[in-house]
């Protein structure tokens, strides 16, 4: 078998590369990440003509090799370390026909590499209506190398551009541009200290901040045999290298590109003028918000009544068709909701993603950028963190994902920390209930005091989350050198096919990264509610039934139901959950409230479930545990449990609480350590406490 | 007067000066932020922050304390 071609894909951001990509490879692709940090690696296998192969290697969208973000680095790490595995034979530089001017600063850069490079100049659909013509055969002469006209879109180009990598060894490793020519003397001395390296290398290596395999940056920087120069002094002197980049881009256009102006029909500034506008643009961005929520909301519904119920069947008959036992319990009660409880989450996750591929793909989320960043700065947000906390009311687990567009990995931490304080659909039960339970029913100068808890609870959430960003701004000290500086890209029709890739993929990285943290805890609070120590426990059937033998009113269900709300007071989590009693009891809670309370560390809906199970009420009506409720005595104090006082003291304690394992298992994936998601568990469960505490004490 | 890219009104042009390009990030140079270069102001957000230029063909949008450094001739 031939060997396989190495492939790097290069380009700046919105050139169409990733289509260029999923053209190449279609579902031939893995997304992973580069070890250590948290940088997508997104690569992918192209069958090429005459039986050949390449491996393709997408990496992050980049304007230049002077790397500002972790994305960036690892392209510049790459092409310098010649002894990665996937260094690349050939480099595959994409560029977007409209920004063919600035996309060729990234190029010349390559090129000066020594790697063989195949310039690709994608939306070439779109020449005609700009106005544009290229002379490429004269292109091809001044840069010293193939040039490739592709559609993505169209599906044009593919084909010559494979055949052009198939050829890549015909191809020049000749650079266009002299760098060394802005400091002569300066790199005279460098090459004589290193005369095995070349120059542009060594070049790369002082200027960025980043280790490389083969050359040791201190090395090289602290040499004595040359004069290193001051910060300001480098910088200068890449202000120089930029300049001379862009002269010898510029002569090179002049003779081989034709834009007709007059020709060119300019969609983009209509469309900005409306949807960047003071006014509208604002009020159509939430009217495009109140859509999404609107269809998240209905449309997924119908598929997770749908996962709900299966899992239910599948869970009642492996229980009857399978041996009575515990490893039958195990998988009916124990693994079949657990992935249950990680199936359930894909359609939200499918559905927002769905929509953000449609916002970042027409070019419209660098519009909402535009129009947020300036009120979100003051929150050590960005403008990029809206749509992440906007999802959070859905659910934070695909709101954590979507903070990857946020290249700031402060900004991006930061949104990833507060996304939890926004309501999500999974507090809604058990504020329903409770606000039905504590808040009388009646309208104040028109509006229903109920309605207006909730609103209010909403309203709290978005307010705690900027507040703790405002001070996460204030403690982290986290240095950052990402200048805000936003490319707002031409408006474009969305291709279905990236769609459709982007939302496979972060639903699978959700369903194989999350999941297996979810099926574990699920597994391990399974057991903790099904085993307990002790005579109490295991003959639970007949300690009950023998108390009831005198009744003869009671029926077999409501018998079998008083022995499994037994048997959970005298498990393990029951016995946690009496253990905790004097911690919550300062609250206005209860030992069962502390049951659902540890039980709801899962995911909080499970509080009106548990509720249910220690009550034995059987069904999960609203109802009837609502009437259960209210005849709580509370153990302590005496008088009802739920009053006012221990009702707004338990929304509080689930407003801020970080109950949600789901959350913390996605936390850890995007930030790649449990130091994050433990702070998160921590701190905001301890504000809960004492914002609960807080309350019942002063209104009880 | 020392005019900078900030004091550009919707849809004016200016081109730019040479500049002490020490705060300015690299990366806004790359993008096509160099002296001689036209630049023209598209929209503003609310407060004059950020802005939305055309720089030498590029369309970007940068914060107000980053255009404030930068100093224009304005083309009337």
């Amino acid at each position: 078998m031939a060997k396989q071609i190495n492939i790097a894909l290069i380009g700046n951001p919105n050139t169409g590369k990733t289509s260029v990509f999923n053209q190449l490879t279609g579902l031939n692709q893995k997304v992973g990440n580069y070890p250590g940090i948290t940088v997508e690696k997104k690569e992918g296998i192209c069958k090429l003509p005459r039986g050949l192969k390449a491996h393709i290697l997408d990496l992050p969208g980049t304007y230049s090799l002077n790397a500002s973000s972790l994305d960036e680095n690892v392209v510049i790490e790459l092409l310098l370390n010649k002894s990665d595995k996937d260094y690349p034979d050939v480099a595959v530089v994409v560029s977007d026909v409209e920004n063919l001017k600035r996309n060729l600063l990234l190029f010349t850069q390559i090129k000066d590499l020594g790697i063989p490079t195949i310039l690709v100049i994608n939306m070439a659909d779109r020449m005609e209506r700009k106005g544009i013509s290229l002379d490429v055969e004269l292109l091809e002469e001044r840069l010293k190398t193939k040039v490739v006209l592709v559609s993505a879109r169209k599906n044009t180009g593919i084909d010559e551009l494979k055949e052009a990598i198939i050829n890549y060894r015909h191809i020049s490793d000749e650079p266009c541009v002299n760098a060394s020519i802005i400091a002569p003397e300066y790199f005279d001395r460098l090459r004589k200290a290193f005369p095995n390296q070349s120059l542009y290398k060594l070049w790369l290596v002082i200027t960025q901040d980043v280790n490389f395999g083969n050359i040791n940056r201190n090395e090289v920087s602290s040499s004595e045999l040359f004069e290193t120069k001051s910060h300001t002094e480098l910088k200068k002197l890449q202000h120089k290298e930029t300049i001379l980049r862009y002269q010898f881009i510029n002569g090179v256009l002049k003779e081989t590109m034709k834009v007709d102006a007059s020709s060119a029909k300019d969609l983009r500034s209509r469309l900005d003028r409306v949807l960047t506008h003071k006014i509208w643009g604002y009020a159509i961005f939430f009217g495009i918000l109140l859509l999404i929520f609107q269809a998240i909301y209905s449309w997924s519904s119908y598929p997770m009544d749908l996962i709900d119920e299966t899992f239910a069947f599948l869970s009642e008959w492996t229980k009857t068709s399978l041996p009575a036992g515990a490893f039958t319990n195990l998988i009916a009660e124990g693994i079949i909701p657990g992935l249950g409880g990680i199936v359930i989450f894909i359609p939200q996750i499918a559905f927002l993603f769905f929509f953000i591929s449609i916002l970042e793909e027409t070019g419209y989320m660098s519009r909402v950028v535009f129009l947020m960043d300036r009120i979100m700065r003051k929150f050590g947000l960005s403008g990029k963190s809206v749509v992440p906390l906007v999802s959070g009311t859905a659910c934070a687990i695909p709101a954590v994902m979507a903070t990857r567009n946020i290249e700031n990995w402060k900004e991006r931490l930061i949104t990833i920390l507060v996304v939890p304080f926004t309501t999500c659909s999974a507090r809604l039960p058990v504020y329903l209930i409770i606000i039905a339970l504590v808040i009388p029913d009646r309208a104040v100068w028109g509006f229903n005091l109920q309605g207006l808890t909730l609103m209010l609870l909403y309203l709290l959430g978005f307010g705690v989350a900027i507040g703790s960003a405002w001070i996460l701004n204030l403690i982290l000290n986290i240095k950052t050198r990402s200048h805000f500086v936003i490319e707002m890209p031409n408006y474009k029709l969305p291709m279905g096919k990236n769609i459709a890739i982007n939302v496979v993929e972060k639903t699978k990285s959700f369903v194989f990264g999350a999941g297996k943290i979810i099926l574990a805890i699920s597994i391990i609070l399974w057991v903790l509610a099904s085993y307990g120590p002790g005579e109490n426990f295991n003959q639970a059937e007949e300690i009950v039934t023998s108390e009831y033998s005198q009744n003869t009113e009671i029926s077999e269900n409501e018998l079998e139901e008083e022995i499994a709300s037994f048997k959970l007071r005298n498990s393990y989590i029951g016995i946690m959950g009496r253990g905790i009693e004097p911690v919550v009891a300062p609250l206005g809670y209860d030992w069962k409230i502390g049951i659902a309370i540890i039980s709801s560390f899962a995911a909080r809906e499970v509080f009106v479930g548990t509720l249910a199970t220690i009550y034995s009420v059987g069904s999960d009506e609203e109802e009837t545990i609502k009437n259960r409720m209210a005849a709580e005595i509370n153990p302590i104090l005496g008088g009802p449990l739920f009053t006012f006082a221990s009702g707004v003291s338990l929304l509080l304690f689930y407003a801020f609480a970080m109950q949600c394992m789901s959350t913390l298992a996605i936390v850890k994936r995007e930030t790649n350590t449990w130091k994050w998601p433990v702070l998160q568990l921590v701190v905001m469960t301890l504000f809960a406490y004492f914002v609960a505490l807080a309350a019942f004490q002063l209104l009880k | 007067m020392k005019r900078t890219l900030a004091d550009l009104k919707r849809g004016e042009r200016g081109i730019i000066k040479d500049f002490s390009a020490e705060n300015i990030p690299l990366k806004l140079l790359e993008m096509g932020c160099l002296p001689g270069n036209e630049v023209q102001m598209l929209q503003m957000a609310p407060f004059r922050d950020p802005m939305y230029l055309n720089i030498n063909g590029s369309h970007l949008a940068i914060r107000k304390e980053i255009a404030l450094l930068i100093e224009i001739d304005l083309i009337s």
